[in-house]
């Protein structure tokens, strides 16, 4: 069975830069990493010394409160490093890669037959525990809980991402074996949204809800989805999975074996080779791209919520894009005349790129204005397509006034879905950060 | 270029961080972005971020204003010197408002920008752009021969007390400009109404007089002018008040660039027409009306400074309603109101300013309302899906 989710409130972006619809083996990186902040509120206990053997699968740390929830290295080879900054956070456990992967074995099983119980504890000690992502607060699942519903979009909205359709093509068969794992982690139902180009792979796969979604972002987010579909209540959890994950979970059960491929697409206006590579999770991203100068921007993700990482750093744990981007330090003088600079695009229709709805457009880095205070009022809800007032739900997060947080919806939302703000509002105030401020907030005092 | 922003750059270098004048950097910022969009790049949160900011949105309005403003300066000239001769020119007329009226406009920036220079420096936070809307609206809704320093002085008034009271920009509750007004015509109520403010020196030479359309209604007497003149702002008024084909102009420039809301427009002139023509309806009932009561309901959309309100004021985001539900609400009410302090009050027979100064007030409880229901509807899935998990 399938719905239909129409978006109409959002911004499809067009930019300059798509990758190729190529795919390439990229060259296998001499280090790899796995980074502890992109585990959000996870504080990180190491498992392994510096200098330690280990295989592909082998723990490397754990979550310090919630100890199942392990984090494993992708590849086989010998901890190298672990980069600590202030405060001895750890920001890198870095692996020096052997030539070829040997894996950790924890034996085939079938998931479909499999009690539940065996699936939930191969997900998390493999490691694939870290794939999954808990509803409210946007942050790593903890396997103690029972989610109402388990949500994987293949839907790529945001400008540039890659495209799961694509990337999914050869690997339906795990992904199916990924399905049927997930489904023994809840008691309700699992949804899988896509569009127009995932549905061509993904439309016989069984023992999902199929969601197509259309429209333009944030209409591929997942908060957006369950916000339509199956909306979080206060003290509910939801747990969300990136689609080529699924796939990873698959091949564990397949083969027994953490297989931790990652498709990256090299998009951006910058890029040269702009396709997509076959890598592994971690991967250093100078195996990719070459170096790159100052004037370019190199994010690990997508020009929306990615990282800004530098030549020689690794790209993120749960990212499919590399985005390359001049970075836009220049002065524009009067840059602020409405109706100048028509090149740079605008939400708003004081810039005349509204009469281009084909031009794909070459961003830069510049903020385009400075921060100021909260005066333009309706910009947010265009691109909010969500039953929530956005300004006054910042406004609250600023504020820290739990009570009006909560009525407000902050448990629906995560800070990708406010990235878009982040964009069009015309003060430059920074949404995504309030937003994880916010709900950083509600994990202390609410829990 | 390149040779300007260096020099910009080395004058700068005294205001860095850490530096002698690091204090005054907020003034000495505010005149380099007016050069210069700065070179800032994104560090956190989205890589890339729309063209518009708080200045095109501020320039989009002042923009929006000139028509207004210029027909303000010709009318200003014209319904002095036809009265005193036979011919006038063009420019003799423009001439004329601009003697008046560019040292208001000159007096109000000075005053206000001094203002918002000395609290961002005091604040340590850069310099709003709101001001450059604020500061030539207040000009604009001036009788055109009030004295500067009562000018000067309503400025002080609206930036202190109506906006850095409150915390400054994007904070204040009542709109600056109007607050503005507000205080000159209760201050100065003589300079603000009555028979001899409207035209210009009317106070001056015996031969010239002026009063406003709504003036000659609520004095019972009959209106020489027509619907023609009315439209397009032949008449005696406020700076730029007059015109309503001006402020149309005006209008669209704000709706086609989404910077004014158009609902808090459309609702605005909905809600006064609805008010007038209910007021029109009396004699059909069997009530005898006034002058005012039986002005045509569509002439009550063009006279006096309700379209000028409505356009320009009303729409102003910080002091409005916020949500969309909100701004039908508000902007109807403005109009509504409008209308019936202009029929209810024989001694000040323009409503806008009470109107929109009222319904700021109100423009929060329209939104808690509004955004409450959104709240409830929440309530309501929780206590729903608790009951589903039960029956379960």
């Amino acid at each position: 069975m399938s719905k239909d989710i129409r978006i109409k409130r959002g911004l499809a972006l067009r930019l300059k830069g798509e990758a190729e619809k190529q795919l390439v083996e990229a060259p296998r990186s001499k280090t790899y990493a796995i980074k502890p902040p992109d585990f959000h509120s996870v504080v990180p206990k190491m498992t392994l010394k510096e200098g330690a053997m280990v295989l592909a699968g082998e723990e490397l740390f754990y979550s310090k409160y919630t100890e199942e929830v392990k984090f494993t290295s992708p590849v086989s080879g010998t901890l190298k490093e672990i980069k600590r900054a202030e405060r001895r956070r750890i920001v890198e456990v870095i692996i020096e890669a052997h030539p070829t992967d040997s894996y950790k074995d924890f034996g085939k099983m079938n998931a479909e037959t499999a009690a539940p119980e065996d699936v939930k504890s191969r997900i998390f000690e493999s490691g694939c525990g870290a794939f999954i992502k808990q509803r409210p607060y946007d942050i790593v699942a903890d396997p103690k809980d029972a989610p109402k519903a388990i949500f994987i979009s293949a839907v790529s909205t945001a400008p540039l991402a890659a495209d799961f359709g694509f990337i999914l093509k050869d690997k339906v068969a795990a992904f199916q074996e990924g399905i049927n794992a997930i489904k023994k982690l809840t008691s309700g139902k699992v949804h899988l949204s896509v569009d127009a180009s995932s549905e061509a792979c993904l439309k016989g796969i069984k023992g999902v809800e199929l969601h197509h979604v259309k429209g333009p972002h944030p209409a591929g987010n997942v908060g957006v989805q369950i916000h339509k579909i199956d909306p979080l209540n206060m003290g509910e959890r939801i747990w969300v999975i990136g689609a080529e994950d699924v796939s990873i979970i698959g091949n564990l059960f397949l083969t027994g074996e953490f297989h931790a491929d990652r498709t990256i697409a090299v998009t951006g206006s910058e890029a040269k080779n702009r396709k997509y590579y076959k890598t592994t999770i971690g991967a250093n991203v100078s195996d990719l791209i070459p170096q790159m100068p100052e004037s370019v921007r190199v994010i690990s993700g997508d020009v929306l919520t990615g990282d800004k990482i530098s030549n020689n750093q690794y790209i993120g744990f749960y990212h499919n894009s590399i985005t390359l981007i001049p970075e836009g330090n220049q002065y524009r003088m009067f840059g602020w005349l409405p109706f100048m600079y028509n090149d740079i695009h605008s939400n708003s229709k004081t810039s005349l790129s509204w009469l281009m709805p084909k031009k794909k457009f070459e961003p830069t880095t510049n903020l385009n204005g400075e921060e100021r205070a909260l005066v333009v009022t309706g910009e947010m809800e265009e691109v909010l397509p969500m039953d929530i007032y956005p300004m006054q739900l910042l406004k609250a997060c600023m504020a820290g006034d739990i009570e009006k947080m909560e009525n407000l919806g902050i448990y629906e939302v995560a800070p990708e879905d406010f990235a878009l703000i982040d964009y069009v509002n015309t003060s430059k105030i920074e949404a995504q950060e309030i937003i994880r401020l916010g709900l950083d907030l509600m994990i202390t005092e609410v829990g | 270029m390149e040779w300007i922003r260096q020099r910009l750059d080395k004058f700068k270098e005294p205001f860095q961080k850490g530096k002698k004048l690091e204090k005054y950097a907020p003034a000495i910022n505010a005149l380099d972005t007016f050069l210069y969009t700065p070179n800032h790049t994104t560090q956190k949160g989205a890589h890339i971020r729309d063209a518009v900011d708080l200045k095109r949105t501020m320039i989009t309005v002042v923009l929006a204003l000139i028509p207004a403003l210029i027909f303000g300066m010709w009318n200003g000239g014209y319904q002095y010197l036809s009265q005193i001769q036979t011919e006038v020119g063009f420019w003799e007329a423009i001439g004329h408002g601009a003697l008046k009226i560019v040292p208001m406009i000159v007096v109000s920036y000075g005053v206000g920008l001094g203002l918002e220079f000395l609290f961002a420096i005091i604040r340590g936070h850069e310099v709003n752009e709101g001001y450059l809307v604020t500061g030539l609206l207040i000009p604009m809704i001036m009788p055109i021969d009030i004295p500067l320093w009562m000018v000067a002085l309503s400025v002080v008034f609206a930036v202190v007390i109506g906006k850095e009271a409150f915390g400054g920009t994007g904070m204040n509750i009542l709109n600056p400009a109007l607050m503005a007004r507000a205080f000159a015509f209760f201050a100065y109520p003589t300079y603000m109404s009555g028979n001899k403010v409207w035209v210009s020196e009317a106070t001056g030479v015996d031969a010239v007089s002026g009063e406003t359309i709504l003036g000659t209604l609520a004095a019972g007497e009959n209106v020489d002018y027509s619907v023609m003149n009315m439209f397009s702002g032949v008449i005696p008024g406020s700076i730029a008040e007059t015109s309503t084909i001006c402020i149309l102009a005006g209008a669209l420039l704000l709706i086609l660039t989404k910077v004014g809301s158009w609902r808090i427009i459309l609702s605005g002139f909905l809600g006064a027409a609805v008010m007038a023509l209910i007021f029109n309806a009396l004699p059909s009932m069997g009530i005898e009306g006034n002058s005012l009561t039986n002005f045509p309901w569509y002439q009550h959309l063009i006279v006096g400074g309700l379209a000028f309100g409505v356009v320009f004021m009303a729409t102003d985001p910080v002091s409005g309603a916020q949500t969309v539900t909100g701004k039908w609400i508000y902007g109807f009410l403005i109009g509504l109101f409008a209308v019936m302090i202009r029929i209810f009050n024989p001694a000040y027979p323009e409503g806008i300013m009470l109107a929109i100064l009222l319904m700021n007030v109100f423009a929060p409880v329209i939104d808690h309302y509004v955004i409450q229901a959104n709240v409830k509807r929440r309530k309501k899935r929780l206590s729903g899906a608790t009951q589903i998990k039960t029956a379960v």
